[in-house]
């Protein structure tokens, strides 16, 4: 039987709900032997190949790129995880949420105290449009499942994925999803 | 402002220096300035020794004190649900177009501001407002234009024709309204020892008529066991539920009778002193209970030696609210008596053992008291004959909505709903909302239950719904209340009602699914059960009653996909595409 593919993704985050998968450490070893990985930062693919079983992904929704590969994921995942508060919550980047976007962009590229002469707000084709606000993942698509965390312990992120892939019910015992 | 900083000393002082008092501190400066500023704030921490950051965190609170100035009339239009339903949304419109000004805003010369405000207690003359503090009543569009050139022409509002408050007493019964001569309970009790009082009125078997049904005898029988250097009695005359309004008649009709109850409950109790507390949007009230205390303390029924009874001490204050639902919860309303902010208490311990400066207090509803008086006049046995086994006595009923007799009833407990439907003159009636939105929506297949603590509970609030109306969007608007008034203080009540004020926006919008509401009633069952006090554990209820009452009002707007996004990716990119000048690359 072909092994189970897999494909991670960020949005608009701190990288470092990967970071923390990363953190399995030995378990890499295993997971090589359980897994094979699709579109990831992890082995540089850079486009869905093929259709793929887990999709895990971390950060908020932020930008018209965000959306557009969300829906991917989305289009291209049998089971779709939201890692980590921004993917969740919008975490820290929704920070903004309280301040109207055009504000956020005055205050970064013309009233900033380190603007000299004229600054200019980015307005380039290849930067992707910016959302009025940092969304959650759920909102914009339907999400299966959710692993809460800033960041999620790779504990946490190997037990659920090593269920998961067990065709098993995740059930993470509470010292692994409490964060105090 | 050097000013403003003596007449915050002066104030202070008038208040004896006593941090408890800082709510009446507040109101009396924010009566006198219009708001109560940083610098107003920084000037009443020094002169009561506190810290800035306690004084700001109790004046923020209150929905009636404000930190920036506003107009000299503030104009508050109820938008409760039953005012919503005999227009109050079409008078809103009709004063921002007299004013040039949006609601919540000011009129440039800062004569006037238009707010909305939560329930005043008028569901039965809807729509309502109060111009500061004077209550107009039953709004038409056409009012808003008169009542501004009035204003403009600085008229006294009092003497407006829409300043008329009716008293709309439909059915008035035994306990309530029927006559007592003054000081008749009060002479019943003192010939009798405090222990004995308890017993009678653990013969009628009174509950309280706030809601939650504790029966009376018992909660006195604690405070007055429980050790303490003084005891307290409260009453609790907050009746903030939507559509509640039975208060405010038994306070402009019979206020001996309550004040009567109050007396009777501090003999039985050995308390010194009672205290009224009134929901700020009653004020236009204090000055006639004023003269009513007066009256009593004249003739001996307040004070010392009540009644030639050598010791028995009591006297009667009054303090206001300044608009906060929650106050109406008996921990938060202590807190505010405290003049802290109204967040509830932690249970135990329960106010009977630390109540009030944490010695052991007695809280009742307006109503329970005046029951209390007459179960001294009447007896016990008299009393308990009346109503069903576990709800003795009559309740008093607030009756607003789609009815042709809106107004309060004074009725035997067991009433069944299609009754009460048939006197009020709703017999066309698609639901019943009986205890307000915090209680049950009630459909025809069940207006056979009846109104009492072991069916159908209510503090009095009955808004009945017509056959034409949107249920749902009412049951909308009772959570987009809850979210206004939560406290703030734990999760699942703060942010929970936001997520089913949302989910069920979305509902209502069309584009929900059967995934939606399921996780809708999750989140609902969430707040019920999580929220740390009566207000988020009821929150729910509209969703939670209509959910299992009226299954196919939701089933109805419902889409067959199996997701539907809330997201809007077009309104979403709308500001950055302005801002860069791009187009969407996108397409839904």
């Amino acid at each position: 039987m072909a092994k189970p593919l897999v494909a991670t993704g960020f949005f608009t985050g701190c990288f470092g709900c990967h970071m923390s998968f990363l953190d399995i450490d030995e378990r890499i070893i295993d997971l090589v032997e359980l897994i094979e990985f699709d579109k990831s930062p992890i082995n540089d693919i850079k486009e869905f190949t093929r259709p793929v079983d887990i999709g895990i992904i971390e950060g908020g929704v932020s930008n018209e790129e965000n959306v557009e590969f969300l829906r991917e994921f989305r289009k291209h995942c049998k089971i779709l995880i939201a890692i980590g508060s921004c993917a969740i919550t919008g975490g820290v980047p929704s920070m903004r949420n309280t301040v109207p976007l055009k504000e956020c962009l005055e205050e970064a590229y013309l009233n900033g105290p380190t603007i000299q002469n004229d600054g200019i707000i980015p307005n380039d084709p290849d930067i992707p449009t910016m959302l009025d606000k940092v969304y959650p993942c759920h909102e914009v698509v339907k999400i299966d499942y959710f692993l809460p965390g800033c960041p999620p312990s790779a504990d946490t992120l190997w037990a659920a994925l090593v269920a998961l892939l067990q065709g098993k019910e995740v059930a993470l015992p509470y010292e692994l999803v409490k964060y105090d | 402002m050097a000013g403003d900083a003596a007449l915050v000393t002066q104030v202070v002082e008038q208040f004896g220096r006593d941090r408890g008092r800082l709510m009446d501190i507040a109101r009396a400066l924010h009566a006198k300035l219009g708001c109560l500023t940083e610098d107003t704030i920084g000037d009443v921490a020094d002169a009561l020794g506190m810290r800035r950051v306690q004084v700001r965190d109790m004046v923020s609170f209150y929905a009636f004190f404000s930190r920036r100035p506003k107009g000299k009339t503030v104009i508050r239009l109820c938008d409760a649900v039953p005012e919503r339903m005999k227009g109050a949304e079409e008078v809103a419109r009709a004063f921002e177009e007299a004013l040039g000004i949006k609601v919540g805003e000011t009129t440039p010369d800062g004569a006037i501001t238009i707010e909305h405000a939560p329930c005043i207690g008028l569901s039965d003359q809807a729509p309502g407002a109060l111009i500061g503090a004077t209550p107009v009543t039953n709004l038409t569009p056409a009012d808003a234009p008169k009542i501004v050139q009035a204003l403009q022409d600085g008229k006294d509002i009092a003497t407006l024709p829409q300043a008329e408050v009716d008293l709309n007493l439909r059915k008035p019964g035994p306990v309530i309204f029927a006559p007592m001569e003054r000081g008749t309970a009060i002479r019943a009790a003192v010939n009798r020892k405090p222990e004995e009082v308890i017993a009678e009125m653990n013969k009628s078997r009174l509950r309280g008529r706030g809601g939650a049904g504790f029966p009376t005898a018992m909660k006195w029988d604690f405070c007055r066991k429980a050790k303490g250097n003084a005891r307290y009695l409260i009453c609790n005359a907050d009746e903030g539920e939507p559509g509640t309004f039975k208060d405010r008649v038994i306070l402009t009709e019979c206020p001996d009778l309550l004040f009567e109850g109050m007396t009777v409950a501090g003999y039985a109790l050995g308390a010194k002193e009672g205290l009224l507390y009134l929901r700020g949007e009653y004020e236009y009230l204090l000055p006639h209970l004023d003269q009513v205390l007066a009256k009593r303390r004249h003739l001996g029924l307040l004070g010392k030696n009540i009644v030639g009874c050598e010791g028995f001490d009591f006297d009667i204050r009054i303090q206001l609210g300044a608009g906060a639902y929650i106050c109406g919860e008996e921990s938060a309303l202590i807190e505010s008596l405290e003049g802290k902010r109204g967040a509830p208490r932690d249970r135990p311990p329960f106010p009977v053992q630390k109540g009030y400066k944490n010695q052991p207090t007695s809280v009742n509803n307006v109503e329970t008291l005046c029951c209390a008086a007459r179960v001294l006049e009447m007896g016990g046995d008299w009393f308990a004959a009346m109503g069903t086994r576990d709800s003795t006595g009559t309740k008093l009923l607030s009756v607003s909505g789609d009815c042709k007799h809106p107004g309060v009833y004074e009725l035997e407990y067991g009433i069944t709903v299609e009754k009460l439907l048939e006197m009020v003159g709703a017999e066309d009636a698609q639901a019943v909302q009986v205890g307000g939105p915090s209680g049950q929506c009630v459909a025809p297949k069940d207006f056979g239950r009846s109104i009492s603590f072991e069916d159908l509970p209510t503090g009095g609030s009955i808004i009945v719904f017509g056959p034409k109306r949107d249920l749902l969007e009412c049951m909308r608007q009772f959570i987009e209340f809850f979210v206004e008034e939560s406290c703030g203080w734990c999760v699942p009540c703060r942010v929970g009602t936001t997520i089913l004020s949302k989910q069920l926006a979305k509902i209502l919008d069309g584009r929900g699914t059967r995934a939606d509401v399921q996780e809708m009633e999750k989140v609902a069952n969430t707040v019920k059960t999580m929220s740390r006090c009566g207000l988020g554990q009821t929150a729910a209820n509209p969703i939670l009653s209509t959910l299992r009452s009226f299954p196919g009002l939701y089933e109805a707007r419902l889409k067959k996909d199996d997701f539907v996004p809330p997201f809007d990716l077009k309104a979403a990119l709308a500001e950055g595409c302005a801002i860069t000048g791009k187009q969407p690359v996108l397409e839904d």
